[in-house]
Parts: C-alpha cells; structure tokens; sequence
C-alpha cells in the first residue's frame, strides 16, 4: 500500500495545479488548452471480447454549447460516455476532453468535468446539503469557498428551502437538480449528463431544461447530454449526433438534420432514416431494468 | 515541500468526505446501533452466562466471561464491517459510487474512506459492548491509554474487514451472491479464532488456520487492552504488525478492484 499510497499522494499534488477548480465565471468559459474542442475523439472504439460497441467514433463538441448524443439502446451510448468520463479505457483511438488525454491523464479530466449519471446518484440516506458537501470535498473546492459554493448552487437550484431535508424524501426533479447541483459545484468545463430527464414529467422536466441552459449562459459549460427523446434533442440541443451500432453516423443542428431529409420532416423522421427497422432490437433486459429503475428512482 | 504537504492535506480530505458522509448516515439514523447491540448481548448474556460454567476452558483469571468480552468486542466489528461489501454493491446498484468515482479523488483515498467509515461503526459498536461489559461486571481496563489504544484497534480491525469485504463484493458483484457468501466467510473467520475459546485448546490443524486469521490478533491485542491485569499472548508490537500489513495489503488490492465494479 505504501507504495500505491505515495504515488497516490504524487499524483495527487503534481495534478493539485490543474485539479484545483479555478471559478470559470465571467471568464466565458474558455477552453483550458487553447485550439481545440472541449471534448474531441479521434477514432474511438471500444470492444468487449469480439463485440464492437463503439467504433471509430471522431466527436467535436464546440465551446458552450449543448450537445445532443441520441441513439437507439444498445447504441453505445453509455459506452462511449463512460470512456469520456474515463470509466472505461478505450480499446483504441485517443480522446481529449477539457483538454486532457484521457487515457494519459485521467485524474486531470475527472477534475475538470462534471457528470450525472442516468442511475440516482445522490444518497439518499443524506441530507442535500449533505450531498453537496461531499462532493465539495471530494472535488477539493477550498474550504473557505465551500460554503458560498454550495449556497449559490442550492440558490440556483431552487433547493435552498430543502438543503436540510434527506434526499430521499426528493421528488424526482429536485433529485435530478441535486445531482446537477453536485456535479457542477467544482465549476467544470463539460458537463456530462446521462438522459438527465429521463422518467421526469413536463414541469420539472423543462425545469430541469432551463438549469441546464442557465449553466451554460452563467459558467459557460460546454454541455454533453444523451436522449432517446426526440423532443428533448429538438428544444435543448444546439446540435446532435446520431450514433447507431457504435457509429456516429450523422452530426449537424436539428433543423440542418431536418432539412436533409425534407421540407416537413421531424427529428423522429432523421432517427427513423438513420436507425432504420434496427431501432427495436438493441439494448438488453439490464438496459431496460436500468431505466425503468432509474425511471422509478426519479419519477 | 508545500506541494507535498498540500497533497497530503487534499488527500486526507479525500478520506474524510468518504468517512463524514457516513457520519452523517449513522446520525440521521442511530437505531442501526440499537439493533447491532442485540447480537453481542446475546453473546455475553446467554452463550457468556452458560459457558461461564463449564470447567476446563483454562482462561488466565479463570473468569470466562471476563475471556469472552473482548472476543465479542472482536466479534461485533467484524459483523458490522463485513457487510460493508453489501453496501458497496448497493451505492453500484443505485449510482452513488458513479459519483465516487468519476471525482478526481485517488481510488485509495475512496477505499480508505470506506475503512475510516467502518471505523466509525466499529466505533461506536465498541461503546455498547463497553457498557454492556460493564453491567456484567467484567473486569475492564479503565486506563485511558488503553482505552485510547483499544480504540485505534478496533479502527484497525474494522478497516481490514470492511476492505476485505469490499474485495469480496468486486469479486462477486451481485447482492444475492454476497448475502450467501458473506455467512460462509464470518463464520469460519469467527469460529477459527481465539475470540470464544484459547489457540491452546485448539486441536492443531486449527491452531493453524487460526494463527494465520488476523481476527485472532485482534482479539489478542483487545484482550490485553481491555482487560485488567491480562497480557497478550503473541506480543502486541506482532498485534499490531499483522492487522496493519494485512490491512495495508488489502488497501492495496481493492484500491485496483473497486473503480472496476462501475462497469
């Protein structure tokens, strides 16, 4: 252990420069290594045994903006989301995401995104205060700066009358606003969100949708999220990329998608094109128990 | 030499968010140490008051109850921390350790979290046998340096068996495998151990197993501490040596397992 323990502690200081969260705000939001995308992959597969479930994916997200990943189950989204929040090596190819390699330097990319898993992350056994002060030490936000962190993030969250109470007495969209919450305290430069509204009904849904847009407005976040939900993609996203048996197949705006297929056509038409009669068969009995879990948990 | 100091600083930080979070869990809902009281009454009331009868269990004051109580004390953190692995595999279920694990906080900073958490239960379940020690009239150490040491033990001991669970629950990875396999392994750690009955008496193929199961050096180290008048059998400095290797090699080995249970 002494000498994981060390390197541990190494790693820990020599990351200490980068890994501190610098308030990004009034700054824009620029980019912490100038000249490229906040995240960018290059040829990005992942395979397990002799199963490709992403392949070759080349993704630019752009500065601030928010950007859609939708795809039918068993797409490889959650795949390709856990490599860009190096939960998972990548069989080949190379990744940068807010400007850090990720197989390289792994440590440093987790210090400067945030992510919200599509499962319930927040603990409920904990208050939401609770929870957020867990995530400010863990993130090692300076602790004279932790208090007016996790104030203006209750504040913003309109969770400020409830920081006292467990999570789990939380409907679902404050829940979501918690974990939203939690995983920006640190001021990340991406923001990563598993289908963030996934199970939620429409008023905290578009609750949900303008906290998302007020992060990128206020920190200027550049913002990654996956859907399966065509009118989530056409009303928050500034673009999209479709991605179908572990390929990108089509990026562009909703309506540059649109106006490819059509005069009058909708996002469920370009999913339809690019997905084709494959859109029933992916995913699997855990990528449906997961949702519809998850779906219970937030609903 | 400040970026070494600040490193060391954030690192135990780390550690600490782990650890108060499951402060705050245990203050939210204390009845979890009412409940965990139960099972070490039990023990020192009835399986205690029987065996206090039975001549032939050659123990150093002759008092059995009085050899018992710290083979209980043992007992009841080893119970309470291995369940911890279950509780690992839960935060996986739900998506808590999501959040765990894609903060920058070094894996083994997360894993000795966990530990210190368990310590804090091993903790606490220390109290309750104290007090129940106490209205037994056993013979208890008060010296405050012994009570000081008796509690970096059970942290230590909570802390090995918490990650020696938390490696079993990587392994298995599944809830319903964990609850059988749990039961196969407190009870052979239990029962081969000098925590209810001496090495001494020990057939020797169970002298053996029981010399290389770190639980019968907790309970060596306690009994010394806790008890007035007793002395430890292997030497607390070898006590002492063995549950921090073991400990310190397990930290090692689930801080490479753990980050794998989110995939």
């Amino acid at each position: 252990m002494f000498i994981s323990l060390s390197a541990d502690i190494g790693e820990n200081f020599r990351a200490a420069e980068p890994a501190r969260p610098n308030d990004r705000a009034g700054q824009g939001g620029v980019s912490h290594a100038t000249g490229t995308f906040p995240v960018e992959t290059r040829g990005l597969s992942k395979s397990f045994d002799a199963r490709v479930v992403v392949d070759h994916v080349d993704l630019q997200v752009r500065e601030r903006e928010i950007f859609g990943l939708i795809g039918p189950n068993g797409a490889g989204k959650s795949t390709l989301i856990k490599m860009l929040t190096t939960l998972l090596p990548p069989t080949s190819g190379t990744g940068r995401v807010a400007g850090y390699d990720l197989t390289r330097e792994p440590k440093a990319v987790r210090a400067h995104i945030g992510y919200v898993p599509q499962l319930l992350s927040a603990d409920g056994a904990l208050t939401g205060y609770e929870n957020l002060l867990l995530s400010a030490r863990l993130y090692l936000i300076p602790r004279e700066e932790r208090a007016q962190r996790i104030q203006d993030a209750l504040k913003l969250t309109g969770l400020d009358a409830s920081a006292d109470r467990l999570a789990q007495q939380y409907s679902g969209g404050m829940l979501r606003r918690l974990e939203i919450a939690q995983s920006t305290l640190h001021r990340p430069a991406v923001l990563i969100m598993d289908e963030p509204t996934v199970g939620l009904d429409p008023v905290a849904r578009d609750i949900v949708w303008d906290h998302i847009r007020e992060l990128r407005d206020r920190y200027g976040t550049t913002i990654l999220i996956t859907t399966h939900m065509m009118e989530e993609a056409g009303a928050l996203c500034d673009r999209l990329g479709i991605l179908h048996k572990g390929r990108l197949e089509k990026v562009g705006t909703p309506a540059e998608l649109m106006a490819e297929i059509g005069p009058r056509a909708t996002l469920d038409d370009v999913f339809a094109r690019v997905v084709g009669s494959d859109a029933e068969t992916g995913g699997d009995s855990r990528n449906v128990s997961q949702e519809r879990r998850s779906s219970a948990a937030h609903g | 030499m400040d970026s070494l100091t600040n490193g060391i600083k954030d690192y135990a930080t780390e550690i600490l968010a782990v650890a108060s979070a499951e402060m705050s869990k245990l203050k939210h809902d204390p009845s979890e140490i009412l409940t965990r009281a139960i099972q070490p009454a039990i023990w020192l009331v009835l399986f205690g008051g029987v065996m206090s009868h039975v001549s032939g269990i050659a123990t150093s004051n002759g008092r059995y109850l009085d050899f018992l109580a710290p083979g209980i004390l043992a007992q009841s953190v080893l119970f309470a921390a291995i369940f911890y692995g279950i509780a690992a595999i839960w935060e996986r279920d739900l998506g808590v350790l999501h959040r765990y694990m894609v903060s920058p906080a070094p894996r083994s900073a997360l894993v000795l979290g966990k530990a210190f958490a368990a310590a804090v239960r091993g903790l606490s379940q220390a109290v309750v046998v104290y007090l129940l020690s106490f209205a037994l009239g056993i013979a208890i150490d008060l010296n405050p340096l012994h009570l000081l040491a008796v509690g970096v033990l059970i942290a230590l001991g909570s802390g090995l068996f918490s990650t020696f669970s938390l490696i079993i629950a990587c392994i298995v990875k599944t809830r319903e495998r964990f609850m059988g396999i749990g039961q196969v392994l407190t009870m052979p750690i239990f029962f081969a151990s000098n925590a209810i009955y001496p090495i001494d008496i020990m057939p020797p193929w169970l002298r053996t197993i029981s010399l290389a199961n770190p639980l019968s050096y907790e309970v060596d180290a306690l009994r010394a501490l806790m008890l007035a008048g007793e002395t430890s059998k292997f030497g607390l400095g070898v006590d002492c040596a063995v549950l921090v290797m073991i400990f310190a090699i397990l930290v090692a080995i689930a801080t490479r397992m753990y980050p794998r249970m989110t995939t």
